[in-house]
């Protein structure tokens, strides 16, 4: 018995406007199991997973919160991908984010200074997100090494320079010795949207910039290139268009996202700098991209559905001790059913049961 | 003259996990699959050696352990990239975002536990003799395998017939098929070589580098084991440079937190990724007559039968 992939005349859209929803259904079939392995009951499990986050606001706002960065890093790194760049080390994008726009909270705490800081601090982020993602594009377009390997390297150094500060120069004084700026000021935050919530203007943030790459993929000059250049790189050539200036273009943007979602989550929800700022956004943030289609509103659904895990893992390990780490294999999982699933767009498959190769080849 | 033999071995040892996970990865490049999720398999074979070796009490066995979790995650990878046809690059990705968990759902119940690490050799009267006694004949089991395993890749690559076909399906899967080998089953057999190799690499760490486990103890070793196979251009004897080269790198920066070098440990410890970044630009660099790669590499193939 063999399986064999046989290639689709044209693509089939039904396929893929349902795949992701197939490789979602599967994800859960299979988290069902590994649950009955662990011991744990996985209707219960289930519950505590995806329905109990749904029905209670705090909950709701939790899941805005945390698929603010999600959904902004994942924008960034769809316009990469569907240009055929891998930028992969979006985490230490936005690290790098977090500690420069941090570098003016630090500085400014309480001398007084006014409303100015914070959009300081979100312009230097995207900035420094920008520019430490040149770096792999750069290192890429001028001398040809592999974007993949050197983004990646990046990441640890960004978090050991992120370690370095909290442990050293930025620690706070008062802080009984735990590796920590201290909270910032009022001016250094990043406003709530309602009173005594958790909900704040990152997540408008967030919309604007799922808008933006709509218009920009759908209606601009630019946003044509892109998927040109990813989808028909021989075509794109013929048409004159740049594909290692794309690559320059697609990481920056994609660095200053992830620099100024790291800025909003320091700034936002946390409210100062430490190590662990990041449950793994940049790398979940992948998989959004992928499960979103690399479409901005397809983006946005797959953010807000990956932040549902995150947020129903911790009740989950409240409520049912299930260890924080089934969250990682679950969106691992999900990733694998997600390019599995995409497969059956451009393939057929079919089992192919008597092998045809030898009966015909001896001819 | 102690203080260089404690870091020849030291270099020895932080050197032998990146030469095994990079000697599989190199058979399955070769075979011209990327697989990215060298991080992903080395992690998951950690936790699964620690656990074989702990219940068992036999380091045999977590290293068999180790090996069987790298080949099983290797199996997803081939039946997702080569059965299913799905973009390398994103599958290799997914496998180490599912190993870094799984790696921590296996590993949750040995935190803290310690287990007695790998012997070493000794060898009376030889061991003993200075400097290059315990270096030479004074290691664990692991540093020799990593020697005999690299020279029999080579010895298979370069002097066998089915190193020379794995070659082509390398270097052109399009030939290789129209000649009737088959393409997938050799790539598949390469990748489950290339996670066997990583799961062990993993594994060498809890049960030879340090006694105990830790979450992400790998630290991105899966990821410099992929880097030193573009250092080594693809071939077994510059791996084997390659490989020490960055072992005496992450030495360097431990010995340099002892000697008391006024440079923050963390920047220390930032030095492999670094020198890692560094060494793929010179040798991109390097190579403008093109590239050394396997032609074929990272691409998919349909056979149509």
């Amino acid at each position: 018995m063999q399986l064999v992939l046989e290639r689709r005349t044209e693509r089939s859209n039904t396929i893929a406007l349902i795949s992701p929803l197939i490789a979602i259904g599967l994800t859960i079939v299979t988290m069902t199991i590994l649950f009955a392995i662990l011991g744990k009951n996985p209707l219960l499990a289930l519950q505590a997973y995806f329905i109990a986050p749904l029905t209670d606001s705090y909950s709701l706002q939790e899941i805005a919160v945390k698929a603010t960065p999600l959904v902004m890093i994942a924008i960034g790194l769809s316009l990469c991908y569907l240009a055929n760049a891998w930028n992969i080390g979006a985490e230490g994008q936005f690290l790098i984010g977090a500690v420069a726009g941090s570098w003016i909270a630090v500085k400014t705490q309480g001398t007084d200074a006014g409303a100015w800081v914070l959009p300081a601090m979100l312009v230097l982020a995207a900035a420094a997100g920008a520019l430490y993602a040149l770096i792999p594009a750069i290192c890429k377009v001028k001398f040809g090494a592999s974007e993949i390997l050197t983004s990646l390297m990046l990441v640890y150094v960004a978090d050991l320079l992120l370690d370095y500060l909290v442990r050293g120069p930025w620690r706070d004084p008062n802080g009984f010795n735990f590796p920590t700026t201290a909270e910032f000021d009022p001016v250094a935050t990043v406003p709530l949207l309602i009173e005594g919530g958790r909900l704040h203007l990152g997540s408008i943030i967030a919309l604007l910039v799922v808008a933006a790459a709509a218009i920009l993929l759908g209606r601009t000059i630019k946003g044509f290139e892109i998927r040109v250049v990813g989808a028909a790189p021989r075509a794109a050539r013929f048409g004159g268009f740049n594909a290692n200036q794309l690559i320059i273009l697609t990481f920056a943007v994609s660095g200053a996202l992830a620099g100024l979602a790291g800025i909003i989550e320091v700034a936002g929800p946390v409210g100062h700098l430490q190590p662990g700022i990041s449950p793994g956004y940049g790398f979940t943030a992948i998989i959004v991209a992928f499960l979103g289609r690399l479409n901005p509103i397809g983006i946005l659904i797959a953010g807000l559905f990956l932040a549902l895990t995150f947020i129903g893992g911790e009740q989950a390990q409240i409520a049912m001790k299930i260890p924080l780490d089934v969250t990682k294999v679950f969106q691992g999982i999900l990733l694998f059913y997600v390019l599995a699933c995409d497969s059956l767009i451009l393939y057929r498959f079919k089992l192919v049961f008597a092998n045809r190769q030898v009966t015909r080849g001896a001819g | 003259m102690e203080l260089v033999e404690a870091i020849i071995l030291s270099v020895l040892a932080a050197s032998t996990p990146l030469l095994i996970a990079a000697t599989g990865e190199l058979v399955t490049e070769r075979s011209g699959v990327l697989n990215l999720g060298v991080e992903g398999m080395m992690i998951v074979g950690a936790a699964c050696g620690f656990g074989g070796a702990w219940l068992t009490g036999s380091i045999f066995v977590g290293a068999l352990f180790g090996i069987i979790a790298g080949m099983l995650m290797s199996l997803i990878f081939a039946l997702m990239a080569l059965g299913l046809a799905v973009n390398q690059v994103a599958t290799g990705l997914a496998l180490t975002i599912l190993g870094v968990g799984l790696s921590g759902l296996i590993g949750a119940g040995f935190v803290g536990e310690r287990l007695t690490p790998a012997a070493h050799l000794y060898i009376p009267g030889l061991t003993d003799v200075p400097l290059i006694g315990r270096v030479l004949f004074g290691e664990d089991a692991f540093v020799y395998f990593s020697i005999a395993l690299i020279i029999g890749v080579w010895w298979f690559l370069y002097r066998t017939r089915a190193g020379l076909i794995l070659r082509a399906c390398g270097d052109n899967h399009v030939s290789a098929h129209a000649l009737g080998y088959p393409v997938l089953r050799i790539r598949t057999l390469a990748v489950v070589f290339g996670g066997a190799c990583a799961g062990l690499a993993g594994a060498y760490l809890p049960l030879a580098y340090t006694p105990f486990f830790i979450p992400g103890m790998t630290a991105g070793r899966g990821w410099i084991a992929l880097a030193l196979v573009v250092f080594a251009s693809w071939r077994p004897g510059r791996l084997v440079v390659g490989a020490y080269l960055f072992g005496a790198v992450t030495i360097l920066q431990l010995h340099a937190q002892g000697w008391g070098v006024g440079i923050p440990s963390q920047f220390m410890s930032a030095l492999p990724y670094l020198a890692t970044v560094i060494v793929l630009v010179l040798l991109s660099r390097a190579r403008t007559g093109g590239s050394t790669a396997p032609a074929a590499l990272g691409t998919v193939f349909v056979p149509d039968r």
